[in-house]
């Protein structure tokens, strides 16, 4: 089988920079890209059906092999149609983003930030329980137990304030 | 005239359509929306219902829609797989729409703009029921194509700035995989000249090795990505949390799923002699490994549950790499399994937003006292995922690793080792959120939320234990309900049929049973679509020729030429059906192309 060396170059050309503008950080960038791989991936399917041939029009003194393979012709169609939606759709995206926060970059993932910037330290399951090395060390035992009074003290403190808060709001609330 | 019920199949995605159109014209009356949307998938899942009974232990049905036989028309094949996979899904579409629909009546969206949910999540179903039923790879496509683009807009709906962010991470990731199923598509036309499956699966093997191992690979590329395969999951995590509970309940349940019923297809229909069984294996074993060991650094219910959605597909992945008809039975079971199961975690978790204020663990705790319900209702489907038995969890990971131990190599001893390994892990991470999240004291939360704290006058917590209404603004006229019966029901009923899934296990995995015998002989599948002659125009000498043109084109593409002198009549038959006297399946002459 043969096929159109031109449109072959061109799809590769639209493959190439489609590629490369996905792979960026901005938005509208990107949406270029979709734009040029989707078409890209049209002309692949174009190129599925072979050389052009006779339109598909059935008259009985035509030899099968003459006519194009109306098949892909259908196919590039409903994908020509999916495309222009998610287009569509992308760039509706990209605007209320745009809207949004006024940036044209993909933000970074802040769930994703925490989780790597987390250490592996979990107070209550790795926190290092005091050695007992020996049995009257009273100096420890005292800095310990000053030291867990103090924590409680502090979240005793930030409930309060927390009730504080909420019963502020409650006010204020009502007050409206 | 006898009406065969398989032939009704394309009632399932007709039906939602249908629902979809008249709840869109139905905008602005909220209560006929969802009067229509609601009964939409009830009628549709009573459709499936019988069509899975029809179908229970029949061989696969053809579908001609359109009354144009195959390979030109477009086909809908049923299979217990198929109508397994319908069934369950519509089944957990229902439950997810009518939490939906109580926490919209709940919180007042009837003053809201225009409601576009309901329209949206049918499209979402009938794309699902078209890709479950598509015997056209084409038709798979567009299957998916209809259930993604309702997704893109489910998941960014409400706009705000997270989900506009995760939602563009979504939308890149599933344009990409489309177009790399769409690539696939035109390069299988141009080896093969069809896209029919039962056609490709006698077509596809006789093309060079090289060029199978190479379609193979960008289908499964295509589908590992939508069904979150180890190296293609990362997208997952990432957008699934920020869309609301409800959403994220349905895509968590049923959009990996979809990949995971085209990749069964893919191995044991299109491709059935090229096995990269050891590649699968490997790819499960990392799915189920790096997936779990994500869930465990996640301090967020939804992205843990995410996580753990990932890491679960690598059992079913495992199934298929396994391959043999005990595999398969094990897979359909445990798909059925899963998709119940994670989705009522997730209907779960979006009521602990609810109750508790907070799906993060560090803000919750308390919650066992504060909401019995609540937690018996996380508790079922979490030790149920974990794979306690005689949860079907369980049932499923046995049935897997008998069919694994069966097949006895030392790869599949190994991912065994890891699923067990991932299994038990999923069990820390279930109950790291049962122990902060239900049982441990507010005060023991680093943040916890204000409604958690609320203390009795003795000073003792859980004051609010019995509170299930709270005021908006200090208003009593708007007044919220922290758990409207209308979610909370919806949730049970998915958590008793997960229960259910233990209790009729029996009859579960004799229909699963079928499906993996029909799985594993395409020449079932092959036959249902073209009659016994098992090629296209009944010919055998078509077949022949087309062979031919396949082997010595495997680098010189037969495209355009693949209708040879041999098939003229054909042509000329299938171009004016109506000039021939070619008897019409009854029943599908009526039903439309979607």
């Amino acid at each position: 089988m043969s096929v159109n060396l031109t449109l072959l170059v061109v799809m590769g050309v639209l493959y190439t920079v489609g590629v490369y503008l996905v792979l960026e950080r901005s938005l509208t960038r990107v949406l270029l890209g979709v734009m040029l791989l989707t078409n890209a991936t049209n002309l692949l399917i174009v190129h599925a059906a072979g050389m052009p041939g006779l339109a598909p029009l059935y008259s009985s003194d035509v030899d099968p092999q003459d006519y194009t393979d109306p098949l892909p012709q259908a196919l590039v169609l409903t994908a020509i149609v999916i495309g222009l939606a998610v287009t569509a759709f992308l760039l509706g995206l990209i605007y209320r983003s745009w809207v949004l926060s006024r940036r044209d970059v993909i933000a970074d993932d802040d769930e994703d930030r925490r989780v790597a910037t987390q250490s592996s330290f979990i107070d209550e399951e790795d926190a290092e329980l005091p050695e007992d090395t020996s049995e009257f060390d009273d100096e420890q035992l005292e800095a310990n137990e000053r030291e867990s009074e103090l924590r409680h003290q502090r979240e005793v403190e930030w409930a309060q304030s927390q009730k504080h808060d909420r019963e502020n709001n409650d006010r204020d609330g009502g007050q409206r | 005239m006898t009406i065969d019920i398989a032939q009704l199949a394309p009632l399932a995605i007709i039906v939602p359509f249908v629902g979809a159109a008249l709840s869109l014209v139905l905008f602005h009356r909220n209560r006929m929306q969802r009067v229509v949307a609601i009964g939409a998938l009830a009628l549709s899942l009573v459709v499936e219902v019988l069509v899975l009974a029809k179908t229970w232990d029949a061989p696969p049905t053809s579908v001609n829609l359109g009354g144009w036989e195959a390979p030109f028309g477009i086909v809908l094949m049923v299979d217990q797989l198929s109508a397994v996979m319908l069934v369950v899904s519509t089944i957990v579409s229902l439950a997810v729409l009518i939490y939906a629909t109580g926490q919209g009546v709940a919180d007042g969206d009837a003053e809201g703009p225009i409601s576009i949910f309901y329209p949206t999540f049918l499209i979402l179903v009938a794309g699902v029921s078209n890709a479950f039923l598509a015997g056209d790879l084409f038709n798979l496509y567009v299957g998916f194509e209809i259930f993604l683009v309702a997704s893109y807009v489910l998941m960014t709906m409400g706009g705000t700035t997270q989900r506009i962010r995760a939602g563009v991470t979504y939308v890149v990731v599933s344009i990409i995989s489309s177009v790399l199923f769409l690539i696939a598509i035109g390069m299988i036309y141009a080896a093969t000249g069809t896209v029919n499956m039962a056609d490709l699966s006698i077509k596809l093997a006789e093309l060079p090795a090289g060029t199978q191992m190479q379609l193979h690979l960008m289908l499964l590329v295509a589908f590992g990505i939508k069904a979150a395969v180890f190296p293609l999951s990362f997208w997952l995590p990432d957008s699934y949390p920020t869309a609301s509970a409800p959403v994220t309940a349905v895509f968590a349940g049923l959009l990996t799923k979809v990949g995971v019923y085209a990749i069964i297809r893919t191995e044991t229909l299109l491709f059935t002699a090229d096995r990269i069984n050891t590649l699968l294996m490997w790819v499960s074993l990392l799915t189920m490994v790096v997936g779990i060991l994500g869930a465990l650094a996640q301090i967020d219910i939804k992205r843990m549950l995410s996580f753990t959605l990932v890491s679960h597909i690598g059992y079913m992945i495992f199934g298929i790499a396994v391959g043999t008809t005990a595999a398969y039975s094990a897979v359909v079971y445990y798909v059925a399994h899963h998709i119940i199961i994670q989705t009522s975690l997730f209907l779960v978790a979006g009521l602990i937003e609810r109750r508790g204020g907070s799906t993060n663990t560090d803000r919750l705790g308390g919650m066992a006292r504060l909401a019995p319900v609540l937690a018996l209702l996380y508790m079922i489907p979490a030790l149920n995922l974990g794979g306690i038995p005689p949860f079907s969890g369980f049932l499923g990971k046995i049935g897997l690793f008998q069919a694994g131990v069966d097949v006895a190599t030392w790869q599949t001893y190994v991912v065994i080792a890891g699923a067990v390994l991932a299994s038990l892990l999923t069990l820390i991470a279930m109950m790291r959120v049962w122990n902060r999240v239900f049982l441990r004291t507010p005060d023991d939360a680093d943040f916890p939320d204000p409604v958690l704290l609320a203390t009795t006058r003795e000073g003792h917590w859980g004051a609010g234990a019995h509170q299930t209404v709270t005021s908006r603004n200090g208003d009593p006229a708007q007044s919220v309900s922290l758990l409207p019966r209308l979610m909370v029901w919806p949730t049970t009923g998915l958590v008793v049929v997960g229960v259910a899934l233990t209790v009729f296990a029996g009859p579960l995995f004799a229909v699963a049973d079928n499906a993996a015998e029909n799985l594993t002989n395409p020449e079932a599948y092959v036959q249902a679509v073209f009659g016994a002659e098992g090629q296209p125009g009944g010919a055998v000498e078509n077949g022949a020729d087309d062979g031919d043109a396949g082997s010595t084109g495997g680098t010189g593409l037969p495209g355009g030429t693949q209708y040879g002198n041999g098939e003229q009549e054909g042509l000329q038959v299938d171009i004016y059906p109506g000039n021939t006297a070619s008897p019409e399946p009854s029943g599908a002459a009526t039903e439309e192309a979607p």
